[in-house]
């Protein structure tokens, strides 16, 4: 059986920040101007989902590769690395 | 901090330890900021790294317990369609012996961990947990040290290297190199997959620590510009799978589904069957190429490795032109030092450097070949099919002649292909590389 995301960010050491290293500059921008939202598939840690007709934010799964930054064709997401020592912790690399 | 240091490098990567390395070596201060909790816990690559250049920074490396994982003696290419695929592999006894290490597999956790700790060595201050998240400026706009995510965090510095990587919020912030666009970078996700040493001996039919790579085209990456790539580690299999980042948003890809359907094709399932997965990755590929590389220098900075751009994406080469570019970086500024100046033109001979060498002849040569796949996505698409129906039908033994099945594969292909588009791919396929 194909493993799902949750299982393969199961496997990732993570030193989770207590504040979010990513914000949605304009919640509105989402619903009424983004049409496809690329946030949904794009993101290779799913951090973003659909809940209640508004994308909310899984910060601490980030993967920090910084693809929905620039693919958000709204340019809507404030993006910055999480605080020195924190985020995702590679074992192997 | 108080201290004063003559060089802050941002990011304790390939290319900012090369730098560190060289410039500790002839006694100058030199600070190396890195964000992750160690140097390597945020880095990752496809995994191989090149023996010529890191000698040329630790000459004794293997001596010094360099985490290497295999030695690659094998390098197969693959041409994968949804059954099966094309293979062809290249292996030589002289990567054994004479050549060894010219390439070999590293984990980037455990390389770049030790590679920091050969600068520490050699006196350089690798700092971690420290996120370098502005530059300082004089009233002329120079460079003139770094600002930290740590209380009291202003770090004054004669010049800054950075050398953060591909993905540097840091850069676009202060314009020292735009944000790439979606369509110029790859994104790839990669999962470590722990076998037992000797279990991947026989599936890749090795002995020791040799190994292999396979490198990965076709319809895997779901017609998308992309590819895929397997290496041996010594107890793990590293797989990749990659596309650029504007193909995968307008096919509303989801990576780790693409990499899921890579690992079951069937000629990828046997080699990890059994296997345990032991970690998730992601990062981008600076795919731009020659004519995306920013402004490598100015008054009291440099940039260098991923950072700047540098990435041979044909020839799967970024971590050592990282460490070049960091080993110049490192020598222009001892010119500069030595002129007691770290303005633009004192530091331009990091860019005759690079100019001078392989970098640029090699990014130079090899220009044309990303837009080259982003235009020809047949490559991804409907190829794969034609090529693979064509050695299926011939290797069929059904009492079928040679010359209808000829016909039958020619007509297959102009399904999708017109003679004129055939003939422009091949054209565009030649002046790419």
């Amino acid at each position: 059986m194909a493993a799902t995301i949750e299982d393969k960010l199961f496997l990732d050491r993570f030193n989770v920040d207590e504040q979010s290293h990513l914000t949605i500059i304009d919640e509105k921008v989402c619903v009424e101007d983004c049409a496809n939202q690329p946030c949904l598939y794009i993101c290779p840690a799913n951090v973003y989902k659909l809940e209640h007709g508004r994308i909310s934010i899984g910060y601490e799964g980030c993967l920090e590769c910084g693809s929905c930054r620039i693919g958000c064709p709204e340019l809507n997401i404030e993006w910055r690395f999480p605080t020195g020592g924190f985020g995702v912790r590679h074992k192997f690399g | 901090m108080k201290e004063s240091f003559e060089v802050a490098i941002v990011g304790a990567g390939p290319a900012g330890i090369s730098a560190a390395c060289r410039l500790a070596d002839q006694g100058v201060r030199t600070i190396v900021l890195e964000r992750g909790e160690f140097p390597g816990a945020k880095n990752i690559s496809g995994g191989v790294l090149y023996g010529r250049d890191l000698e040329r920074i630790v000459p004794d490396f293997a001596d010094r317990k360099c985490p290497v994982e295999r030695n690659i003696v094998d390098s197969r290419i693959w041409y994968l369609n949804k059954d099966g695929g094309y293979s062809l592999s290249y292996r030589d006894s002289v990567f054994e012996e004479n050549r060894r290490y010219n390439v070999f597999t590293v984990g980037r956790a455990k390389f770049d961990r030790w590679f920091a700790d050969q600068a520490s060595e050699k006196g350089a201050l690798v700092v971690s947990s420290t996120l370098v998240t502005d530059l300082l400026r004089d009233e002329n706009d120079k460079v003139t040290g770094v600002r930290t995510d740590r209380p009291d965090g202003d770090l004054q510095a004669d010049v800054v290297l950075l050398a953060d990587g591909v993905n540097s919020p840091l850069a676009a912030k202060t314009g020292f190199r735009p944000e790439p666009a979606p369509e110029h970078v790859a994104l790839a996700v990669k999962e470590v997959i722990e076998l037992p040493e000797e279990v991947i001996g026989e599936r890749f039919n090795t002995e020791g620590q040799n190994g292999v790579t396979i490198e990965i085209l076709g319809d895997v990456t779901w017609g998308t510009n992309g590819v895929a790539v397997i290496y041996t580690n010594r107890k793990s299999l590293s797989l990749c799978i990659g596309a650029n980042l504007a193909d995968l948003s307008a096919r509303k890809i989801k990576p780790y589904e693409m990499m899921e359907a890579f690992k079951a094709h069937p000629m990828v399932a046997p080699l990890i069957k059994n296997g345990k997965p032991a970690e998730y990755m992601a990062h981008w590929l600076a795919e731009g190429g020659y004519d995306h590389i920013p402004r490598l220098c100015g008054d009291g900075y440099l940039i260098a490795g991923d950072s700047a751009m540098l990435f041979n994406t044909l020839h799967r080469e970024g971590s050592n032109l990282a460490m070049i570019s960091g080993s110049f970086a490192a020598e222009a500024i001892l010119e500069a030092r030595k002129n007691g100046d770290f303005g633009k033109r004192s530091l331009y001979g990091y860019v005759e450097r690079l100019q001078d060498s392989l970098v640029f002849d090699d990014l130079r040569k090899y220009r044309r070949f990303n837009p080259f796949l982003q235009k020809h996505k047949e490559i991804f698409t409907t190829l794969p099919g034609a090529f693979g129906f064509a050695a299926r039908e011939m290797l069929t033994v059904n009492g079928i002649s040679k010359k209808n099945k000829q016909g039958m594969i020619w007509r297959n292909l102009r399904k999708h292909h017109s003679l004129p588009s055939l003939l422009r791919l091949g054209w565009d396929a030649l002046r790419s590389v």
